[in-house]
């Protein structure tokens, strides 16, 4: 049963559009299938290699902002953004990497968090890359959602398969180690700082590809909305954080359930502005009962319930 | 060339007013943080809710924020004991694969309280209009024919002046009374403390409520002087971070002497670079410390007590 989950999943979500369901719930169904996708890229890093990042907004903004310069500066379709974005995303991984990397525990929570609040500010000082706080409009290729759809769709898989690839592999078990214990980890003998910056590297990339796709999909960015701290850093530890952390299918579950209460929530009275109390207090509840998440959890669920109904 | 020095020698004034007021913001913070061991990720979301009680005192009974100094961080005392007891306590007990829920669990309280002010006070800005937000003394009225005009704001000093004043108090209250030694042996080893008959777990709510009651403090003084908004929080959260880091973790004149020298730093930047940068200069610092002083400018302190 859990092996052919996935493989049902995808299926099911194969077939989704040709059931003809509304445009909304497509967009709610792509930004869903974004945001597992931004999960699990950040659930390499911080799940597996125990390396919590509060700065993932930067590598999401720089992706996205390099398919938006790629067409207000060279006219270029927004799609190559996607292909820049690799190496620019790669490269300031690495160069953050030399620094962060150093630090542990709490101060690289920190410097991370400060790193992406600098890219937000940077994009907003630099009016003549990124036309500041204007942010950037583009054209989009399809007004249809369907295309937008397989292609995240096809992105989301192949990064569930890295993910799943690297996990199960000898990387996968050094993350484990580095992220059990450093010092042992290097006593063994495996180059913690190498492991870490792959780590750093695979899951930036993929999470800016995340963010050209969120270029290419919603057609306007600007810096207040793609290098946010509590809309994207955040967001994307809730996700990872709800669904459970170092799963396979933590991020997938943590996402649907993200979309669809922000979707919920902003439909409520007088609420809706600030419906992120809504998502703290779902972070309070989630670290102090479910510490690992609904999928790392689940055991613990079931027996609460089984539990529940004997008595 | 005058007006050169007297862009400078304002610049650094306003700069060392507003690194007094950081470092009671900086001293709260490290006090948690030496002493629990967690990073206070919602220690600027706690000062805009005093900043707020200290506007409706102002606003309905027209109290003054000074006055609110004594009304305001006892109020936020009770609210960190509360967080204390029955947020961050549960979850410093729970086994979880991830070490660092504590933080993101100060993150999620951090949200829920930005976001409740938004909710109840609307997130325009709000100010106190005292009536000496403008007096200021300049240096022409003292020296006649000086060869430089300086200022200095009346709201600004006070504060100034009360921030040393709490800061003082504070020094007093952790060198000589039982309680403040308590709290030291706690921050140097817990489990130490706990053999020598502290009651270890009660520094802990105290630290939680006192190093709250400071940026409380921080945020009354900086009433009369600033504007608020419900997002104001994340902002000193930052602050009071790069100031412990730049201080040394756990360090109280680290905490100091990191509050003015970041004060300082940020005032120049603002001068020589532009206003939109200031927030960036204070990470550059932030990188920088990481990179280059880990242990702070406590390290250096040490260092050179050592060497005596």
């Amino acid at each position: 049963m859990k092996k052919v989950f996935p493989l049902v999943l995808l299926a099911a979500l194969a077939v989704f559009p040709l059931i003809g369901m509304s445009s909304y719930v497509m967009h709610l169904v792509i930004l869903a299938i974004m945001w597992s996708m931004a999960g699990m890229a950040w659930n390499l890093l911080g799940g597996y290699c125990g390396q919590v990042s509060f700065g993932h907004a930067a590598f999401f903004g720089v992706g996205a902002y390099s398919a938006g310069i790629m067409q207000i500066h060279f006219q270029a379709s927004p799609w190559w953004g996607m292909l820049l974005g690799i190496p620019a995303v790669a490269i300031m991984a690495l160069c953050m990497g030399l620094v962060v990397l150093r630090l542990r525990g709490p101060y690289f929570v920190l410097a991370t968090l400060a790193i992406g609040e600098v890219m937000r500010i940077t994009a907003e000082n630099m009016v003549g890359v990124t036309q500041g706080t204007l942010g950037i409009m583009i054209q989009r290729t399809w007004v249809d959602k369907q295309e937008y759809y397989y292609i995240i769709l096809s992105m989301a898989v192949a990064t569930f398969l890295i993910v799943k690839l690297l996990a199960e592999s000898r990387w996968g078990y050094y993350f484990v180690a580095i992220r059990e214990d450093q010092d042992a980890a290097e006593s063994l003998g495996i180059n913690t700082t190498l492991y870490k910056t792959i780590a750093l590297t695979v899951s930036a990339v993929i999470t800016g590809l995340a963010g050209s796709f969120y270029m290419n999909y919603m057609g306007y960015i600007d810096p207040q909305v793609v290098f946010s701290l509590g809309e994207i850093s955040i967001l994307m530890i809730m996700v990872v954080m709800v669904g459970g952390v170092a799963t396979y299918l933590g991020p997938i579950v943590g996402a649907a359930i993200m979309v669809l209460m922000a979707e919920v929530f902003r439909t409520l009275p007088y609420v809706g502005t600030a419906y992120q109390t809504l998502f703290g207090i779902l972070l309070i509840v989630i670290i102090i009962f479910l510490p690992n998440g609904l999928v790392g959890d689940w055991p613990k669920i079931k027996r609460m319930f089984a539990k529940g109904g004997q008595s | 060339m005058w007006s050169q020095i007297e862009v400078f020698m304002q610049t650094f004034i306003s700069g060392v007013l507003l690194g007094g007021l950081y470092a009671l913001i900086g001293i709260g913070m490290t006090l948690i943080l030496g002493v629990m061991k967690i990073i206070n990720l919602t220690h600027g979301q706690v000062m805009m809710v005093a900043m707020y009680v200290a506007f409706w005192l102002f606003d309905l009974y027209h109290i003054d924020p000074y006055v609110s100094l004594f009304i305001a961080p006892p109020l936020i005392f009770l609210l960190g004991v509360g967080m204390q007891k029955t947020l961050i306590n549960p979850v410093l007990r729970v086994e979880s694969i991830l070490p660092h829920n504590q933080v993101i669990l100060t993150v999620g309280i951090g949200m829920v309280l930005q976001n409740l002010a938004t909710i109840f006070f609307t997130s325009n800005y709000r100010s106190t209009p005292v009536d000496y937000a403008t007096d200021a003394w300049y240096l022409s009225d003292y020296w006649e024919n000086a060869p430089l005009e300086l200022s200095l704001s009346f709201p600004w000093t006070v504060s100034f002046l009360l921030s040393v004043a709490i800061t003082v108090a504070l020094w007093f209250f952790l060198a000589r009374t039982d309680t403040g030694k308590s709290i030291r042996a706690t921050a140097q080893d817990g489990d130490a403390a706990r053999i020598m008959g502290v009651n270890v777990s009660a520094m802990r709510v105290i630290t939680f409520g006192l190093g709250s009651a400071l940026v409380a403090a921080a945020g009354c003084l900086f009433m009369p002087i600033y504007y608020l908004f419900p997002a104001l929080g994340s902002q000193f959260t930052l602050i009071a971070f790069v100031i412990t880091i730049l201080g040394g973790l756990g360090s109280t004149m680290g905490a100091i002497m990191g509050g003015l020298i970041l004060g300082v730093f940020e005032s120049m930047t603002a001068t020589y670079i532009g206003m939109g940068w200031a927030p960036v200069g204070r990470f550059v610092v932030f990188i920088a410390t990481l990179v280059f002083l880990p242990g702070g400018v406590a390290s250096l302190l040490k260092r050179r007590a050592v060497s005596k």
